[in-house]
Order: structure tokens, then C-alpha cells, then sequence
């Protein structure tokens, strides 16, 4: 079938609500009776709870409630593990601890919840937070990874020996062996700070019990609205049909809006439970800073074995990540830092220490990208010393270690964030890599232009890194397709969305199938009275398993569409075409039928039908991938260093992309934008600074620097397309993929620019000033 | 809190009388007590600028006014440049060049940039990027935001 609309660059359906300010998002709900919630947060990061008074709070006009974790009896429960624990395979250590609604006796991170106060007002329910008398004991804080593991150091959960949270080897080959055989071994101390997702929109819940429909109604800025409903349900003893939960706009996920649940979505659920009122409570950005899930924090002792030309014999990585004070999201990350660094290599030989410690800040759940920037940094890093110290041009060492075209599926032989094999689907890495040397001119810039343009003073240097992700893992997502007597074309999934564009993609590929436009397919997703069965928007999976299940939804459609046009027009099916909202007959186009007048016959009100028969022209279909699809990439940077303030212009950026078939380039493209921006705020910008008491030090837009547009560059985009073979539509992810390499290709391409110095960047994100004490000690060690 | 005062704001051309605390945030008084939620909140510390709004024609971020600050004055919102069906011409260009993507960030753009477009109508790449550098966007990278108002500005 030609495709019409599928990879055509088509405007999104949804923007006129958007640009207009129509579009619902969470706290624009307002409801008659509506109350609103704030919360008393700890200043402490790991302190005892000694004392909570809050009957002055109580008093205070205005207050209609005021709890704490005692008020909450057995509802008080700890959160449900989000992502399922690792198989108890030998040698595994796990210790599932999850966060807590309110503190009932130990703080754990500054910012947690101790109580929460419900007015009629948000200004009033903060003013009665003032009202409240804690008595906190202020416990040593565990700060450091790998001072979280000395003997010594404080515990974040009492009942465990250490703050280890986790603990896992995994191996392929014999490294050992590849280690001795190697003509050279490159081994680096390579660290992987903290930094925020801080999507525009902060969180908020906005919760709904109706005493006397007895349903809940929740409003909730989540990435997963259908396990927030279920487990919502299973919480409080409901049945499912009775929580409807709505992801309306969501002004960007990013990751931490995938957390199940957040302490603040189950209190407002609780509190409205007892109320019978609804409940609104909005998070700030300062609260956003403290009480939202962060990541990207590891520390690796990395080690590559090679062979004098460069061939990469094996890799050791042996690392600490960091969880904060719980650990609801198991493995993935660490997982994902794993796999990532094995990049589009060959890799014959490996070996991974994973440790995981709980430290007294913010939860780590995946920020977009979740693991897989911290990998790529490391195997990136390790192959630029290593081509230095072998004296091979930093490109020609990726050539030399790309996997070949034909070494696909390839399994390399370790488990990935779903516990199944790490196997890449398709791919041609080579390619990629020589698109993105010759759009950014490589040979031209190191021959002439650098020598120039160091000749005038100036410090400009170049990076290029490929890498590949993993993108679109199960389980399964679904849809339904419906023909409406209208003619418009209904589809319900149950991912949410956060500006990825399904509204528009999404509609492409079901108009291909039913002949008609995109702009007449309307889309309903993220309300769990719509369609009640799927996991959510993560890992760059919506437009891999979401519109493959949207896709097999509209080819039953299609089915159901010409077998009953077949009968209506007594014509064969194969004489049949879709075009323009109608069926009709190809040679003769006025022997016609719409597709709303066969909607209606599809469902009719008298008469017989045949047994067998479903009404409507209907269907609901379900997508789960064996694995993922490994989408592939490769960035290229030139930059430009100010030797007076170490400030980091991005001259040029180019992205070659191939995330198999394109559903719409210019969607694809703005992900990719987005990406970088976000790619170079944690490669230069965006650190999270804790003290050593586990305070925060910078927890605002003023402190935290999110890149602008006077720092994001103008990306060069092009596309190769290497269709994934798991999928009917051949798409993969790439939700992530404009953020992974960013750091790697910036770190090579600033020390390409002070080359004269011999500058080891080992850590990200640097800064101005980061840099600044680099350059001086290596000038130290320059000219010692 | 009892010390109210009575203001009179004429916000898209329509005046309202409302009896408010001194302490009212002016984006607040929009959101919640006209219900004009067009106008978005993403930091209130007058750093990302999604909640900015015309205060009598200049851009002003309603997060860092009080209510009453407004007594007297104009306010001009998102509401009142296009709807769906009928786009403001800038709006228009954000849409052909997906300069959206979640759009939470999007009414303090377009709000920025109206003004801006009136006073620069050809201006160069630099200087749009200066006159959105109080706008954060953390889903396009700007590109686009830069697209669009390059193409709106060429077809005036
Ligand atoms: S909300 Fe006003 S500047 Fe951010
Ligand atoms: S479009 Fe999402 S913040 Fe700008």
C-alpha cells in the first residue's frame, strides 16, 4: 500500500488549542468545591522525626484539614516497586526500599513530605505550614557514592548492613584474558554529576472522589496514566472501573513524570477519599527541585583493552550509581549505562561491576535518555585517550570498531533494562558516522581551518561520536480504531503524551490505511476511560509500540471497511480503493460509498444480522516487540573556547540520525532539537550542587542554568533510514537520541580546541569554572 | 488577610472588578480568578517567562506583579490574539514551523515576541534569539521558535 502521509512532514493537529492557550493542562482544572493542598517539607536531609504538632495549623480560618503520616493509619503504606526487581539470579543483590506517602519516623531526603495541609486557598494552606511544630534530630547525611559505602557512613535505611542497594556483575567473553593479550590498556576515573529534567511545567494533581457516583477522578501531569489508575485502585480498595485517571496536555515529561507515585499524587487521592471534596495541589519550581526525581549521577573506574591498530579487545566497567534515598525504578538506569557502552562496537570481551548505593537526595528514575548518556560518555571517552595515546585519528578508531551491516541481530550477550538479552536489531553504523564527517567537513577543518584559526589565537576544536540507543521495549501498548457515522476517524490509545506529537503522527498512519486526512483522525490518549489497557510514554517507545498497535488497529479496520463496501457495491475487494473518505470502485470512481454511510450500515437498528457478525466498523489491537529496536546515530560538533572566560560557544552542530522509518521528519526533528538543548545543558550548564549536609544549593531557574537560545546552536539534521525488521512500520525511537551523545562529542571537541594544553575532560557537566581549574592544572602538569 | 482592595483591570479589552488580597499574584489573578489559563506558570521567580503577558502593550512577567499593581492598567493575554479557527499570523508561523511541542512555554513566547515583532519587523537571526533569551523552552531547542518568527516576519 502507498504510503501517502506516513513520513510526509505534516503541522500537528493539535497545536491551534496549544498556541491559542485552549489546551487543558493540569491546573487549569477547576472544580466547584475545589480545595487546595500544600506541603510541609523537611530542611533536613536525613534526620530522626521527633515531634509533629499541628493543631495550630488546624485552627488556623481558611483550614479544613491538616494530616500527617499518624492521621493516616494502615493507609499509610510505602510506595509499589515501579519497575518489576531483577530476577533473583546468582549472585544478584537487591534491596527494594520505596518512598513514603508522609514521614512517620526518619528523613531521608531535604524536601521530603511531613505534612500536609488542605484550605480553601493554596495561599492559606501555606500560610498554616508556618503553623506547624517539627521537632527534627539532624542525622549525619550520606552524600558521596563512595563514601555511601565506607563502613562508616550513616545509613539511609537503618534496617540494611549498607547503604548498598544493589549489587551486579555481568560479563561476556573473558576480559581478563583480552586484557592480557591487549597491546595497550586505557584505564580512567570518569564521573557523571547530577542534574534535573525541569520540564516547563511542574507537576500537579488535581483528585476528585464523588461520594455519590462513588468514582474518583484524578487529573494527573504522569507519563503513565493506566498504572496510575490500577494501582490507585489496588491502594485504596476500589475496583478499577470506578478511577478514571486523565493525563490532559502535559507540559513535558521527560521521565520523572513516569513515577508511580509520588507522594504528593497519592496524599491529594487520600485526601479527597476523606474529604469528598476535590483537591488541587500544584508543585513550585523550588519544590520541583527537591521533590521531583532527578538523575544521571555514577562514577566509573573504566578500563579499555586494544589492540595496537586500535581494535577494541575489551571493555571493563566497574561503577557506582547513585539511587538517592529509594530505589522504586530497580535497575534501568545502571542497566542502560551498561549497554550503552558498548555503543555501536565490537566488543568481544566484557566485564561490569554495578553497585547501586541510596544516598540522602532526590530519587533516580529516568530523565530522558536514563543511563544511556553516562554510557556512551564512557566508551566515547576511553576510545578519544586511547586514540591519542595510539596516535589514530579519533574517527578512524570508530571506523576501525563499528559493527559491520552484516552482523545484525547482533546479541551482545548481557541483559538490557528489561532483563532480556541486549540484542540489536538492524543497523548501519557506517554510514552514519561518514554522513555526519562530511557535513561537518571533517578532514577540511583539521587540515585547514584549525591550524588557521589557531594561528589567529583562537581555540576552535571539533568532535564526532556515534552511538546507538535503545528505544521502543515491550511490554505492549494498544489502540482502537473506530469509523464514526461522521466519517471521522476515532483513535484511542493509552499512552499519554507530553509534546511528542502523536495527536498528528499517530493520525498519519491510520489515514494511510482508511483514505483520508490526517487532520480528520482524532485522537484521544492518556484518559483511562478511553482505553484502559498499556504502560505509557517512555523510552522512546510511543512511536514504535503505540503506533505499531495503532497500525494493526487501522489495518483490521481497513479489512472490516472493504469486506462490507465489497457487499454494498458488488464489487470485489481488490477493485476497491480508499480515497478521500469514501470507498469506491477504481475504475469508476462515482460507484462510491463514504465511510461514515458505512459506519452506519456496520450498525444497524433493525433487520438481521450474520452470525459471527461484529457491529461497527471497530477493532482494537495490541503491540509487543521480542526486544527493542536499536535506533543509531552519529553527532559532530565544532566549538569554540574563549581562553578569557572558559565560556564554550557550539559553533556548528550536526545530527545524523537513523531511527528506521520516519513517521513525520519534522516531529522527528524538533525531538532531536530538543535533545541537544537538554544534551548541552549537561554537558556544560545544568549540575545539581548538594552540600555536604545533602542541601541543595542551587535550586532555582536563577542558579540552575537551563540553556537558552542564545546557547543552543542551529542543528544541521539529516536522516538515513534502516528500517527495524520488529515492526510493520520498520520505526524506532528517538525521543532520546538528540540528548545521548552531547556530552562525549562536547568534551572531545573542547579538548580539540585547547589541544595545545594535552586537557583529559573525564567528567560532565563542566562549567566555566570547571574548565578553568582543568586548564590550570594541566598547565601545571604542562610545564612541570 | 483582610486588608482587600477593590481593582478595575481591563484585561483583552474587557474590564473586570474584582475585591483581591495585596498579595495577589497578578498570574495567579488571571489564571484563577478571570480563568484566562492561557497565561502558564513555570517558575515564579521571573526567570522562564511563560506567564508573560502585555501590561498597556509592553511584555511584563504577571508572576513577578501583584494583582493590584494592574489597578487601572491593560492586560493583554494569549486569549486575545487568534483563536483556533482565526490564528494570530505569528501563531500561524509557530504552527507551520512546529514551534510547538508541548506548549507550556508557548503563550510567554508568543507574548514576547508579538511587541518585539512590532517594533524589530526584519529582524536577524542574533537578534531573535536575544529578544527570546528570557523565554525557556525545554522541548524544541529554540530552532524552530527561530524558524517561526523569521517566517512570520518575512510575510508581513
Ligand atoms: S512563571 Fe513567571 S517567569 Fe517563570
Ligand atoms: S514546547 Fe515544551 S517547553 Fe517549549
Amino acid at each position: 500500500m502507498a504510503k501517502k502521509y506516513v513520513g510526509q512532514r505534516i503541522k500537528r493537529n493539535e497545536d491551534p488549542r496549544l498556541l491559542t492557550g485552549q489546551a487543558l493542562f493540569v491546573d487549569d482544572v477547576d472544580l466547584p468545591g475545589m480545595l487546595h493542598a500544600a506541603f510541609l517539607r523537611s530542611d533536613y536531609a536525613h534526620a530522626r522525626l521527633v515531634s509533629i504538632d499541628v493543631s495550630a495549623a488546624r485552627r488556623r480560618p481558611g483550614v479544613v484539614a491538616v494530616y500527617t503520616a499518624e492521621d493516616m493509619g494502615d493507609d499509610w503504606q510505602h510506595g509499589p516497586p515501579l519497575v518489576s526487581p531483577p530476577p533473583t539470579v546468582k549472585d544478584i543483590v537487591f534491596h527494594s526500599r520505596t518512598q513514603v506517602p508522609l514521614v512517620k519516623d526518619k528523613v531521608r531526603l531535604a524536601g521530603e513530605p511531613l505534612a500536609m495541609v488542605i484550605a480553601e486557598s493554596r495561599y492559606i494552606a501555606e500560610d498554616a505550614l508556618d503553623d506547624i511544630v517539627v521537632e527534627l534530630e539532624p542525622l549525619g547525611a550520606v552524600v558521596d557514592l563512595e563514601e555511601a559505602l565506607q563502613p562508616d557512613a550513616p545509613l539511609v535505611h537503618d534496617d540494611l548492613d549498607s547503604n548498598l542497594a544493589a549489587h551486579l556483575i555481568q560479563k561476556k567473553g573473558d576480559y581478563a584474558a583480552a586484557r592480557e593479550q591487549a597491546d595497550v590498556v586505557i584505564s580512567r576515573r570518569i564521573v557523571i554529576d547530577r542534574g534535573t529534567a525541569a520540564a516547563m511545567e511542574n507537576r500537579g494533581y488535581v483528585a476528585h472522589w464523588n461520594p455519590k457516583s462513588q468514582e474518583l477522578t484524578l487529573w494527573d501531569t504522569t507519563q503513565s496514566p493506566i498504572p496510575i489508575r490500577n494501582g490507585l485502585a489496588r491502594m485504596f480498595g476500589l475496583s478499577e472501573h470506578q478511577v478514571r485517571v486523565i493525563a490532559p496536555f502535559v507540559g513535558g515529561g521527560f521521565g520523572p513524570k513516569i513515577m508511580m507515585f509520588y507522594p504528593e499524587e497519592v496524599m491529594v487521592t487520600w485526601a479527597t477519599l476523606q474529604l469528598g471534596r476535590p483537591v488541587k495541589w500544584i508543585e513550585d519550581r523550588r519544590e520541583n527541585f527537591y521533590a521531583t526525581n532527578q538523575e544521571r549521577e555514577q562514577v566509573h573506574t573504566a578500563e579499555l583493552a586494544l589492540t595496537r591498530d586500535g581494535h577494541i579487545l575489551g571493555l571493563r566497567d566497574d561503577f557506582i550509581h547513585d539511587t538517592g534515598a529509594y530505589d522504586p525504578y530497580g535497575l534501568t538506569v545502571p542497566l542502560n549505562t551498561q549497554c550503552h557502552a558498548f555503543g555501536p562496537y565490537k566488543i568481544p570481551n566484557y566485564y561490569g561491576d554495578l553497585k547501586v548505593v541510596f544516598t540522602n537526595r532526590p530519587i533516580v528514575s529516568p530523565l530522558r535518555g536514563a543511563g544511556r548518556p553516562q554510557g556512551v560518555f564512557i566508551i566515547e571517552r576511553l576510545l578519544d585517550v586511547a586514540a591519542r595515546e595510539l596516535g589514530i585519528d579519533p574517527v578512524e578508531i570508530r571506523r576501525r570498531n563499528l559493527l559491520p551491516p552484516d552482523a545484525f541481530p547482533y546479541d551482545n550477550e548481557i541483559i538490557d533494562q528489561a532483563f532480556v538479552p541486549l540484542v540489536y536489531d538492524s543497523g548501519n553504523y557506517l554510514p552514519v558516522l561518514e554522513k555526519a564527517v562530511e557535513m561537518i567537513g571533517y578532514e577540511r577543518f583539521l587540515k585547514e581551518e584549525q591550524p588557521r584559526l589557531r594561528a589567529e589565537g583562537r581555540h576552535v576544536g571539533i568532535g564526532v561520536v556515534s552511538f546507538i540507543e535503545t528505544t521502543g521495549i515491550g511490554p505492549y501498548e494498544g489502540a482502537r480504531v473506530t469509523v464514526a457515522p461522521s466519517g471521522q476517524i476515532n483513535v484511542a490509545t493509552g499512552v499519554g503524551t507530553q509534546g511528542q506529537g502523536h495527536f498528528t503522527s499517530f493520525a498519519q498512519i491510520v489515514a494511510d490505511q482508511l483514505g483520508v486526512s490526517p487532520h480528520d483522525v482524532h485522537l484521544v490518549t492518556g484518559d483511562t476511560a478511553q482505553f484502559h489497557w498499556g504502560t505509557g510514554t517512555f523510552a522512546s517507545r510511543g512511536a514504535v509500540v503505540a503506533a505499531n498497535a495503532i497500525h494493526a488497529a487501522a489495518v483490521t479496520v481497513r479489512g472490516k471497511v472493504l469486506k462490507l463496501a465489497s457487499k454494498v457495491l458488488d464489487t470485489p475487494e481488490e477493485e476497491l480503493e480508499l480515497v478521500d473518505g469514501h470507498v469506491r470502485v477504481a475504475d469508476i470512481p462515482q460507484r462510491s460509498i463514504s465511510l461514515g454511510q458505512l459506519a452506519v450500515l456496520a450498525n444497524p437498528l433493525r433487520g438481521a444480522v450474520e452470525p459471527g457478525t461484529e457491529p461497527g466498523l471497530e477493532a482494537t489491537a495490541y503491540f509487543g516487540p521480542k526486544y527493542g529496536a536499536t535506533a543509531s546515530g552519529a553527532h559532530a560538533a565544532i566549538v569554540e573556547v574563549d581562553p578569557e572566560t572558559m565560556m564554550v560557544d557550539v559553533k556548528r552542530y550536526v545530527i545524523v540520525e537513523d531511527c528506521g522509518t520516519l513517521l513525520n521528519p519534522l516531529i522527528v526533528e524538533g525531538q532531536l532539537h530538543g535533545g541537544l538543548a537538554l544534551g548541552l545543558g549537561n554537558s556544560f550548564y545544568e549540575k545539581l550542587v548538594y552540600d555536604e549536609n545533602g542541601q541543595l544549593l542551587n535550586a532555582s531557574f536563577a542558579d540552575y542554568l537551563l540553556p537558552t537560545a542564545l546557547e543552543v546552536p542551529r542543528a544541521e539534521v539529516s536522516h538515513l533510514e534502516t528500517p527495524s525488521p520488529l515492526n510493520p512500520l520498520g520505526s524506532k525511537g528517538v525521543g532520546e537520541g538528540g540528548a545521548i551523545p552531547v556530552p562525549a562529542v562536547f568534551a572531545q571537541a573542547v579538548e580539540s580546541a585547547l589541544a595545545d594544553y594535552g586537557l583529559e575532560i573525564l567528567e560532565a557537566p563542566l562549567s566555566p569554572n570547571r574548565l578553568f581549574e582543568l586548564l590550570q592544572a594541566a598547565r601545571v602538569t604542562r610545564d612541570a | 488577610m483582610n486588608n482587600l482592595h477593590t481593582i478595575t483591570v481591563t484585561v483583552n479589552d474587557t474590564p473586570y472588578e474584582r475585591t483581591v488580597e495585596p498579595r495577589l499574584l497578578l498570574s495567579d489573578f488571571l489564571r484563577h480568578d478571570l480563568g484566562l489559563t492561557g497565561t502558564h506558570v513555570g517558575c515564579e521567580h521571573g526567570v522562564c517567562g511563560a506567564c508573560t503577558v502585555l501590561f498597556d502593550g509592553e511584555p511584563v512577567r504577571s508572576c513577578l506583579m501583584f494583582a493590584v499593581q494592574a489597578n487601572g492598567h491593560k492586560i493583554t493575554t494569549v486569549e486575545a490574539l487568534g483563536t483556533p479557527d482565526n490564528l494570530h499570523p505569528l501563531q500561524e508561523a509557530f504552527w507551520e514551523s512546529h514551534a510547538v511541542q508541548c506548549g507550556f512555554c508557548t503563550p510567554g513566547f508568543l507574548m514576547s515576541l508579538v511587541p518585539f515583532l512590532e517594533q524589530n519587523p526584519d529582524p536577524t537571526e542574533e537578534e531573535i534569539r536575544e529578544a527570546i533569551s528570557g523565554n525557556l523552552c525545554r522541548c524544541t531547542g529554540y530552532q524552530h521558535i527561530v524558524d517561526a518568527v523569521k517566517l512570520a516576519a518575512k510575510r508581513k
